[in-house]
């Protein structure tokens, strides 16, 4: 029964203190929260911590949900401003780009043949400014139209379309490079 | 390219697979959390039975960390009670005013089980008390936003309180009513009656979610603030004048003027064409935008400081003119035999400079600057905000390690307290100085200077004054929305320094790594340019930019009047625009009584006189070379004037026609040259993107 209750429902509940709505909640976006995460950090170890931190605070933030937006929407913009928070204390971008170079370490000594196109990814991200990269990660990575991701980084349409063209153009001057 | 974006959604849907083990770490934290908030309500809830009084719990809180019991349960009205914590906020430790006691039987926590949790309340608010921060860092953050520090600084909050105070309440006037009664409840609840257990189970859920502040903030209605873009509403300011006019070679055959190898202009209109809008007029510096780029002109021989090439060509937006082109060419010393170099990092730590594009920017910058000095180089680092401060003692660069340190241990806050920090500044560099060493205080700042000196005048005859020491002041910008290029510009122009505006990782690197040398170190100081035109053969010129380094005619001759510096292996390009005698395109009609030429320099369409002095000398070198109009153009120079039309087109200049965007990307494209960092190309794009947006 609770498995098919809507997130939003289960979001109320959940803060009006349903221990299980809260508990099926969690499980549900768990996977979610994961991935934006990893696409948020570029790092698998960052996501993790990043998820469990964020799964933490959960109990405090339903506080202020108020069924403004879809469940999903509300989550996207907690996981975003954590991540934010994230990199505000690692201080540096060099940090945040380091990530990437991190991941890419590990990931090509997991799956060998995937590395190629990992590397790929880790400097095609790493080329991008934090908030490039949040575009990204949303539009592309979470599949949300320009308007919805928009709303989880407070700010307009246009901003997202214009920095979707950005994202275009970085990556030409990149394949540019690239096939120098 | 949609290609590229197809493989990137491709790489980025391939996330890893969530571990379970820390997923059910993380899930059972989680429950761990929730259970705590539950039971923390529950003991809370005996304070009073009170729905709808959620969205003030954290104000409450707020309240309760501001200021003491006694001075709130005085107060009567939410209203009163905002003014009351700004007005009593200095004195509430000393806890002044009458412990009056409000409900205190009511008071008592104790027992009061409550409800089974279990009481499925939808739709309606939570009743947490106690542990219910988010408001109130809520409100923090959005003052935060605006004013970063501003946690730290309680009347900030009680400010951003009391405006929150009408969005929260306002709306309803019955949320408003039991606020004072609940102020006075709760730290009974919390402080004196609770047993001992569930106080510690609180303070246990409190540190936890302290700790977790960074997280807590900006949910529902606060949202991160944009950094990307220029706010509505600024405070930049921009040093311009009105473009150069046409000058009638009769009445004024001579024109002067000072170098610029300042790039700052350029920076800032791509910064703003790629936030979406066009320059304004006065953002534009077309010299600047010039010489942003690198050109191919004739390397110096010998032991000359500079080569100068001339170039004549037609002039794309206007057939019945010529362009003549005057690039010079810094000597880049070998690098090997650089002086060593005395750094003083000044830093505006200001609350502005929080955003990431401005001290993470600088930070990152300034670290990328380290590895290109060498070990028996010195670095010191100043701040100024609020209080001026010597960071880092002056320290060889070799020493990466604390130098880093203490660059990442810089946080923005306070305001910006620029003359002080500047004059520490050049104690600091007055210290470091040796006999063969150039010393160099790099100002880095988003312009403001809000606290002391703030007459950009003062500054600038400060600066201009210890100029003499020997110290060069170069000012690198960043951030938008605050920027005074103004102060920037003048600061800079004085301390004999650059200004660059510096928007991305890129730009830092090609400022402070590619052009490092170039940057910091010079090879002439005070450049002064003079060209006498002939008037058999020119009529009229314009001058392209320069506008705010306009020299008197008698100020060339005149060592002690202050002109731009060159740095090693740097260009510096300016171009003006003639009309012929005769030509349709004059603007003016001829003189009837024209004097005659000199002999044998008929043919000459001017003559060009440079002057400029070996670092740190008094006396000035000239150098004099006749503009045959000859002088073949390249590919550099053609770029150059592309470049100029480029700048002229953002001014909306009368002197480009019906020359248009189309025309400059042309020219551009096709003269874009080998272009190892891609500079221009970036140019071409910008030209695109300014086409798009002006029509």
């Amino acid at each position: 029964m609770l498995m098919d209750t809507p997130d939003e429902m289960l979001a109320t509940a959940a803060a009006a203190g349903d221990r299980t709505a809260f508990a099926t909640l969690v499980g549900r976006h768990y996977a979610r929260i994961h991935g934006l995460a990893w696409r948020l950090t570029g790092a698998r170890d960052q996501a993790e911590d990043l998820t469990q931190d964020i799964c933490a605070a959960l109990p405090s933030k339903l506080r202020n949900w108020r069924g403004e937006a879809k469940f999903t929407t509300w989550l996207y913009r907690v996981v975003v401003n954590a991540a934010h928070d994230l990199r505000r204390r690692q201080a540096t971008r060099a940090k945040a780009s380091q990530g990437w170079g991190d991941w890419e370490i590990a990931r090509q000594d997991e799956i060998a043949v995937q590395a190629e196109a990992a590397d790929w990814l880790a400097q095609a991200m790493s080329a991008l400014s934090p908030e490039l990269r949040d575009t990204v990660a949303l539009v592309l990575g979470e599949e949300m139209t320009q308007a919805e991701a928009g709303v989880v980084l407070g700010v307009s349409e246009g901003t997202i379309a214009w920095r979707m063209s950005e994202v275009k153009k970085r990556l030409r001057a990149k394949a540019r490079e690239d096939a120098k | 390219m949609t290609d590229d974006l197809d493989d990137l959604r491709r790489a980025l849907k391939a996330a890893p697979v969530p571990d379970g083990e820390a997923k059910a770490r993380a899930m059972a934290l989680a429950m761990e959390n929730f259970d705590r908030l539950q039971g923390s309500t529950e003991a809370s809830r005996s304070s009073g039975n009170r729905t709808n009084a959620a969205p003030l719990n954290g104000v409450r809180r707020m309240f309760h960390y501001l200021t003491s019991r006694p001075a709130l349960a005085a107060t009567t009205s939410v209203a009163a009670l905002v003014i009351g914590v700004a007005v009593i906020l200095p004195v509430a430790d000393l806890r002044i005013g009458q412990p009056t006691i409000v409900d205190a039987p009511e008071a008592t926590p104790v027992a009061k089980k409550a409800e089974p949790a279990v009481a499925p309340a939808p739709a309606q608010e939570p009743e947490a008390v106690v542990v219910e921060a988010p408001v109130a860092e809520d409100v923090a953050r959005a003052a935060g936003a605006a004013q970063p520090g501003a946690e730290a600084d309680p009347i900030v909050a009680a400010d951003a309180l009391a405006q929150s105070e009408e969005s929260d309440i306002a709306s309803s006037a019955v949320v408003a009513e039991p606020v004072p009664e609940a102020l006075a409840e709760e730290p009974m609840a919390e402080r004196e009656a609770a047993p001992a257990a569930p106080a510690e189970a609180l303070a246990d859920t409190e540190m936890r979610l302290r700790a977790e502040a960074p997280l807590d903030g900006t949910l529902g209605y606060v949202t991160v603030p944009d950094v990307t873009f220029a706010p509505v509403e600024n405070t930049e300011a921009y040093a311009n004048e009105a473009p150069n006019p046409v000058k009638v070679t009769a009445e004024e055959p001579v024109s002067t003027f000072s170098i610029d190898v300042d790039t700052a202009s350029y920076a800032v209109v791509r910064s703003s064409l790629t936030g979406g809008y066009l320059p304004t007029p006065d953002q534009v510096r077309i010299e600047e935008m010039v010489n942003y780029f690198p050109y191919a002109y004739a390397v110096p021989e010998g032991d000359q400081a500079f080569a100068s090439t001339i170039s004549v060509m037609p002039t794309p937006w206007n057939p019945g003119t010529r362009l003549v082109t005057i690039g010079i060419q810094g000597a880049l010393p070998a690098v090997a035999e650089r002086p060593p170099l005395n750094l003083v990092f000044l830093i505006d730590t200001s609350g502005s400079m929080e955003d990431a594009n401005k001290l993470p920017l600088l930070k990152q910058s300034l670290s990328l600057m380290l590895s290109e000095l060498r070990p028996e180089d010195q670095v010191a680092i100043v701040t100024y905000a609020g209080s001026a401060g010597e960071v880092l003692p002056p320290t060889a660069a070799g020493d990466r390690a604390a130098i880093l340190a203490s660059l990442d241990n810089l946080m923005a806050g306070g305001s910006t307290a620029g003359a002080e920090g500047l004059e520490l500044a050049y104690q600091v560099a007055e210290r470091m100085k040796a006999d063969g060493e150039v010393t160099r205080i790099l100002l880095a700042t988003d312009g403001d200077f809000n606290v002391g000196v703030s007459d950009p005048e003062g500054l600038e005859a400060y600066v201009a004054k210890k100029r003499e020491t020997g110290t060069y002041l170069s000012v690198l910008g960043f951030g938008r929305g605050n920027l005074d290029d103004a102060v920037m510009q003048s600061l800079a122009q004085n301390g004999n320094g650059t200004a660059a505006y510096i928007d991305t990782l890129n730009e830092a690197r090609k400022v402070l790594v590619d052009q490092l040398t170039g940057a910091l170190f010079p090879i002439a100081d005070d450049v002064k340019i003079q060209i006498e035109w002939n008037p058999s053969q020119v009529a009229e010129y314009r001058l392209i930019g320069y506008e705010t380094r306009a020299l008197r005619r008698e100020d060339f001759n005149n060592d002690s009047v202050d002109a731009g510096e060159i740095g090693a292996g740097t260009q510096v390009t300016a171009i003006y625009e003639v009309t012929a005698p005769g030509s349709d395109a004059l603007l003016n009609d001829p003189l009837r009584y024209g004097a005659a030429p000199v002999e044998g320099t008929a043919g000459e369409l001017g003559f060009l006189r440079l002057r400029w002095k070996a670092p740190g000398k008094d006396q000035s070198t000239l150098v004099e070379t006749p503009i045959t109009g000859t002088e073949a153009a390249t590919a550099e120079t053609r770029f150059a004037a592309a470049i100029a039309g480029f700048g002229q087109l953002l001014q909306g200049s009368v002197y480009v026609r019906d020359w248009g965007w189309d025309q400059a990307i042309t020219l551009a494209v096709q003269n874009r040259g080998e272009d190892p960092f891609g500079y221009r190309i970036e140019a071409v794009n910008l030209m695109r993107l300014a086409q798009s947006l002006s029509q």
